[in-house]
């Protein structure tokens, strides 16, 4: 089989909507076992009480804010190197998502260190870093929206995307590197090895259900994408029809 | 574990749910703009290659840009 087919937006558009239900429904499975692990099934914390469950959503949102931009950070790389047109539009499809997570990390973040700290917001190293990050993310989708052709939007946002990745090592190793606020990544909540089996099982569920998700939507996202971008190839005219046909 | 208490979170239920909630709103919101994004761009696609076809839809082309 030759992969390089899928390179082309003509060919990768039907198999990304064949996959992306798939990836869609992954998730849902995950998302409904993991919260049902992390909600239910796992025990009350001795320290922190219930307030730690936010841990099963935050951990997840957070890692994948930080993955989706090593991610579309890559497909920038792609997309310079080999001026390649399909890399450029996965980087444009991942992006909203990526800032949608890093939103969804600070207001769980923000909302797990009003009971344990007692406030919202600390102007802390890990909670910076994290908010340059949204502002990362946002930047690159507004140079985007800014250059109206699409081949120099590509460049202009894949050089933005580029540099901004130096940002993400900064988040991850922020706790080690300065004294935060935000618990470094060895701490344990617990004690006892039964709960942090479950703790593990609920965080890494919720882990998956969050990347078949990012997949799944980064999959649909492209495919509108393709289809504005590539309007004036014929194929695009006869998949819209086609479309309508099938409704 | 009776259902208020699982509502209330040991007092927590305003941060807990708050996430989860967010979290939940954001992912069900998504995918349907993202749908409907998806439906807009194909009406427009249609209404420059078949106007006709395209007005002939269930779907009113208000939505095209």
């Amino acid at each position: 089989m030759n992969w390089f087919r899928f390179a082309s937006p003509a060919s990768f558009y039907p198999l990304a909507g064949r996959l992306a239900p798939w990836f869609g429904g992954a998730a849902a499975l995950f998302a409904a076992a993991g919260l049902y692990v992390g909600l239910v099934a796992a025990p009350t914390d001795a320290t922190q009480g219930d307030a730690y469950r936010i841990i099963f959503v935050h951990v997840a949102t957070a890692w994948m804010s930080m993955f989706i931009y090593l991610v579309m950070a890559f497909w920038c790389a792609v997309s310079l190197m080999f001026n390649a047109r399909l890399a450029a539009m996965m980087a444009q499809a991942l992006a909203p998502t990526g800032a949608l997570f890093t939103a969804l990390a600070l207001v769980t973040g923000a909302l797990w260190g009003k009971p344990t700290w007692g406030t919202y917001w600390a102007w802390d190293a890990r909670m910076t870093s994290e908010l340059i990050l949204l502002f990362l993310y946002l930047g690159y989708m507004a140079l985007r929206q800014a250059i109206d052709e699409p081949r120099r939007a590509d460049r202009a946002s894949a050089v933005l995307a580029l540099v901004g990745a130096i940002n993400v090592p900064i988040i991850y190793f922020s706790v080690k590197w300065w004294n935060t606020l935000h618990q470094g990544a060895s701490v344990s909540l617990t004690s006892a090895p039964t709960m942090a089996a479950m703790m593990l099982t609920g965080m890494l569920l919720m882990a998956l259900a969050a990347w078949f998700y990012s997949i799944a939507i980064a999959l649909t996202r492209v495919r509108a994408i393709i289809l504005e971008r590539e309007r004036h190839a014929g194929w695009v005219g006869e998949a819209a029809l086609a479309a309508r046909g099938a409704r | 574990m009776s259902v208020a208490e699982f509502v209330s979170m040991g007092g927590y239920g305003f941060y807990v749910w708050g996430s989860v909630g967010a979290c939940a709103v954001a992912m069900c919101v998504e995918p349907w703009l993202l749908r409907r994004q998806h439906r807009r761009v194909l009406r427009s696609l249609r209404l420059r290659r078949d106007p006709a076809a395209a007005r002939g839809g269930h779907v009113a082309v208000e939505g095209t840009r």
